[in-house]
């Protein structure tokens, strides 16, 4: 196998910050790559060697288990050496800064990091200090680009494009990431994006943003394709944002009665974790028509692709 | 007390239909509990077998009033007001319909709880009974009830009650989600904290007395955050109680800015003011206080105007224990069920207000705003229609009143105007003997 040879695709940047700033064609060659890596994370021998050397570090400020373990798995299998810092609980407690923990680390020579973050912005100012690649693993609400080149994926390979169609994306849009980014990158491939939540859970504006917004999951589930749904974060749950768990899942929670207004065989999508009985019944998150476990398949072969492509860009390479 | 549901005339009347601004002289006939027609004419002949003729000469026939603010101690307070004593108290004034604060105990803050009240009221009113539901968790103003179940149940509008929510990112919020349910919010704007210790208005009057005043500002700083807020949320606001011309500014601008705005004024603020406090009467003791004259002045002409919406009862039992106290220790609040519209009428009778600008503040508009059947004498309404005596001079006797308690501002007053009869959904509910 020669996936390098056969897919000759470089990114126009050094860092992968976001899906805003990809070309409809950059996203469809990282998703392409990512195709081939989806076959060979198949295999009993899963490894490459095009990170052979590199050094990745997963710099976690935010934990995460399955977004960090699918990095790390995916810098694995490239070949490259990866370490996990959970800054969390090290170098922060001690007052260090975002600077000052991106210098020391940049001081260990690493060419790729993969960084996440809980203010938005925080890893593209990061980026600027570092002489590594950087990828963005999720930095505030602001955006989560290999959720959504994986959701991209997990959708294509089932759909067989994406281009045309009605993705309902539902939940607690002001503060999620995922849906910036899936917002993003949906628009950029063509499909009809809209968003279904009370409007305490949307960002005023969220009308400009090239999606058709609406309050009723009735009205929003229509003719849909595809139903993304998002984590509903247990503290915003009790009163601030919405009353309670119990209307939440009422009027905007998944379950087989709701899926019932989209398209018919429409797939469900959610970035995980799940909050099983508030944003998603356990009967509709475990169905036939559950992509949620796909998508953590296509996580994997996304990231790798993401590493590769970045690869071919840093020096020396 | 209740008779069977024969039809009913109402003939010979002066039929007052504020929703259609009507006001002629015909009949109005009722059957199976809906207004059947109301024209000139329709006489004796024109009637179903078995039809009750009541003649109505001189008497005004009117839609039912809607309460928009009565206090009930069910759950919790019975020994101030059951919902049935209440139903008793609306029927005697003309009340067809009232709706419920939601600062019980425990505060109707849960769809359990407006299920109680709606089946407590089925079983025991004589009125129709809709209650307003708590808009944040124990009325405490921090956490939104779950708004969109609780109208499911039945909460007809969303309120602190007598609380502000001082919290204004709580409100921005409360206000967001209720507009997706199409909830209206009614809110109770009285800045806790400039309210402070005070007991009445602000002014030459309270200091005369010796009593801590409140300011007007104390309610327009409330109303001003609130339009603010408003206008963000583009949600369906309803100023609970206002009581002050500079509100009615304030009001006044949300309107011209298009903002989905509404207002009531209590009865008393309407009618009194503070000099009626007179010698410390604790009854006259109200939150928010009486103002003015100009004040009360000012919100006559905005009820003219159609700025002011709707006048509400402010009914709030309160027990002598509570009453009879010193003026700043005593509980605030007045019974108002079954005087408000003979209060109302010496408005009319003073020609500061016509009749059915009045009618419509008590009927029609609190029945549009809550979305509500009533307030109206179209053919098909709902049958909740009363009969006046717009005339009848009588002087009011606490111990005649059907409320549980007596406090009311009207103790021994000179009233011109009583309800005769009350009819609730075609059944005649209260006959003045």
């Amino acid at each position: 196998m020669t996936i390098a040879q056969k897919s000759p695709f470089v990114l126009s940047q050094r860092h992968l910050l976001g899906i805003e700033g990809l070309s409809a064609a950059e996203i469809v060659g990282l998703l392409d790559l990512a195709e081939e890596f989806v076959e060979l994370n198949r295999r009993v021998e899963k490894k490459r060697a095009s990170l052979r050397g590199r050094t990745q570090i997963n710099l976690f400020f935010e934990s995460s288990t399955r977004t960090q373990s699918s990095f790390e798995l995916a810098g694995k299998r490239l070949g490259a050496d990866v370490m996990n810092m959970a800054v969390g609980v090290s170098a922060m407690r001690k007052g260090e800064t975002l600077i000052d923990t991106a210098m020391t680390l940049n001081a260990m020579h690493p060419d790729i990091l993969v960084v996440r973050h809980h203010a938005s912005g925080a890893v593209e100012l990061l980026a600027r200090k570092v002489d590594g690649a950087v990828i963005n693993a999720g930095d505030g609400a602001h955006e989560h680009p290999t959720q959504a080149l994986l959701d991209a994926l997990t959708i294509r390979r089932n759909l067989g494009r994406i281009e045309g169609l009605i993705v309902t994306i539902c939940g607690d849009i002001v503060h999620s990431r995922v849906a910036r980014s899936n917002i993003i990158l949906l628009n950029a491939l063509g499909a009809r994006v809209r968003v279904v939540a009370p409007s305490t859970l949307l960002p005023p504006g969220i009308e400009r943003f090239g999606v058709e917004v609406f309050r009723d999951m009735r009205e929003g589930l229509a003719d849909a394709d595809i139903v993304m749904m998002l984590r509903l974060q247990r503290e915003r749950m009790n009163g601030s944002f919405v009353p309670s768990t119990q209307e939440y899942f009422h009027y905007f929670g998944l379950d087989t009665h709701k899926l019932s207004y989209a398209k018919k065989g429409a797939l469900v999508m959610h970035p995980g974790p799940m909050n099983r009985g508030v944003e998603i019944d356990s009967a509709v998150a475990d169905g036939a028509r559950s992509l949620i476990r796909e998508q953590v398949e296509m996580g994997v072969a996304v990231r790798m692709a993401v590493l590769e492509a970045l690869s071919r860009n840093l020096p020396n390479a | 007390m209740l008779s069977a549901r024969r039809p009913i005339l109402l003939a010979n009347a002066r039929i007052v239909d504020p929703s259609r601004q009507l006001d002629f002289l015909g009949d109005l006939l009722i059957a199976d509990g809906v207004i059947r027609e109301a024209k000139r004419g329709i006489g004796a002949a024109g009637v179903p077998e078995a039809t009750e003729i009541i003649d109505c000469r001189d008497r005004i026939v009117a839609p039912g009033l809607v309460d928009m603010r009565t206090f009930v101690g069910e759950p919790g307070a019975e020994y101030r007001e059951t919902l049935a004593s209440a139903s008793q108290a609306a029927a005697a004034g003309g009340v067809t319909t009232i709706i419920c604060q939601p600062d019980t105990t425990p505060p109707i803050d849960d769809p359990a709880i407006v299920d109680y009240v709606l089946r407590r009221a089925r079983d025991t009113a004589i009125v129709h009974v809709h209650p307003m539901a708590a808009l944040t968790k124990g009325l405490e103003g921090v956490e939104m009830t779950e708004i969109g179940l609780l109208k499911a149940a039945g909460a007809v509008a969303f309120t602190n009650a007598a609380k502000s929510v001082t919290n204004a990112q709580v409100m921005r919020r409360a206000l967001t989600y209720a507009r997706d349910f199409d909830a209206l919010i009614v809110h109770h704007t009285e800045d806790p904290d400039l309210v402070g210790e005070g007991v009445m208005n602000e002014g030459e009057f309270a200091a005369r007395l010796g009593l801590i005043g409140v300011p007007r500002a104390a309610e327009t700083v409330m109303l001003e955050r609130d339009m603010r807020l408003v206008d963000l949320a583009q949600a369906r606001y309803h100023a609970a109680s206002v009581t002050c011309a500079s509100s009615l500014d304030v009001l006044r601008r949300a309107r011209e800015s298009g903002l989905a705005v509404s207002a009531s004024a209590s009865i008393n603020h309407v009618t009194l003011n503070e000099v009626d406090v007179g010698a410390y009467r604790t009854f006259l003791k109200m939150a928010p206080p009486l103002r003015g004259e100009d004040d009360r002045h000012a919100l006559v002409e905005a009820l003219a105007s159609g700025l002011l919406d709707v006048i509400m009862s402010d009914h709030n039992p309160q027990d002598v224990e509570t009453k009879r106290l010193p003026f700043a220790e005593a509980a605030a609040g007045a019974i108002g069920l079954e005087t408000m519209l003979a209060a109302g009428l010496r408005l009319v009778h003073s020609g500061e207000l016509a009749l059915v600008r009045l009618l419509h503040a008590m009927s029609t508009r609190p029945a549009e705003l809550l979305g509500l059947p009533g307030g109206t004498l179209r053919a098909g309404a709902v049958a909740d229609v009363i009969v006046i005596d717009p005339d009848a001079p009588w002087v009011l006797d606490p111990g005649n009143l059907k409320s549980r308690c007596k406090n009311t501002p009207f103790d021994e007053a000179r009233l011109s105007g009583r309800v005769l009869r009350t009819i609730v959904a075609g059944r005649t509910v209260f006959e003045f003997a």
